[in-house]
């Protein structure tokens, strides 16, 4: 594997991976919380691309393709959605929103 | 072991933390795009020289550009403010216990398996050429799929944003 072993690449994935994810689960602004599930897509893309090296097809980047379309589509209607939350109760904190009602 | 590799690793890693701890929305949006841009030097370090090139003109060049036009949309002053307290009790331990445990699972995953040597690569691996046979020939209906969630994410936002100016 290209620069460090291949058990450097995974371990790196997951750390990205746990990262993202503790922004989701610990931060309260929705745009963070958006942003760290960007994180949690590119170790995603990182592993399958990992993999798609070390097995020589080109599976992996079609799949990791897949996920930067699939993260641009999630990322406008998120934003969208946070928007409209700010127009209608100025909200800085998904607390604020939790009852889910307009 | 390659410097370059390691730095990017590295980079990913402390710009990740950041986006997670950085306290001004703002500083989060361009610690995630540092954390592309290294993360996009580690694909083209992997030979998939045309994602790593996607990665840096579509993720941290258009994804980003919209997240930091809606921080300064809604203001970067007042978003900074997030309450000091959770409504539920205990949230950041326990969510901070919870990555760490999904953590200790993935490395004991990681760790346990041996892998072989890498394949050997055909000519032209990675490049836009081999993706765009993969993607054409053998894939088309991921490429049919991808289209289609992109109609439907962009009719998505029209509607979401469209119906609330509606009403006044």
């Amino acid at each position: 594997m290209p620069g460090m072993p291949i058990h450097g690449y995974l371990v790196l994935s997951a750390i990205l991976f746990v990262i993202g994810l503790a922004g989701v689960l610990v931060r309260r602004s929705p745009l963070v919380m958006l942003m760290s599930i960007e994180l949690m897509w590119g170790a995603a893309a990182l592993l399958f691309l990992t993999f798609a090296r070390q097995w020589g097809t080109m599976a992996g980047h079609v799949f990791s393709f897949l996920i930067i379309v699939v993260g641009a589509a999630e990322a406008a209607i998120g934003l969208a959605l946070i928007v409209l939350i700010f127009r209608t109760r100025d909200a800085a904190d998904v607390d604020d929103v939790r009852a889910l009602r307009g | 072991m390659n410097w370059v590799v390691l730095v990017a690793a590295a980079l990913a890693l402390v710009s990740a933390v950041t986006v997670v701890r950085a306290r001004i929305p703002v500083h989060s949006v361009l610690a995630l795009v540092l954390n592309l841009i290294s993360l996009a030097a580690l694909f083209i370090a992997l030979d998939a020289e045309f994602m790593g090139l996607v990665q840096v003109i579509v993720y941290a060049g258009a994804v980003m550009v919209m997240f930091l036009f809606v921080v300064s949309l809604l203001g970067a002053r007042r978003e900074a403010i997030e309450r000091e307290m959770s409504l539920l009790p205990g949230q950041e331990g326990l969510g901070a216990l919870a990555a760490l445990l999904l953590l200790a699972a993935l490395l004991l995953a990681v760790l346990r398996q041996a892998y072989p040597a890498p394949a050997a690569l055909f000519a032209g691996f990675g490049t836009v050429r081999a993706f765009g046979a993969a993607l054409f020939y053998e894939h088309v209906l991921v490429l049919q799929f991808a289209a289609l969630l992109l109609m439907v994410a962009v009719v998505g936002v029209v509607v979401l944003i469209a119906r609330r100016d509606q009403g006044r």
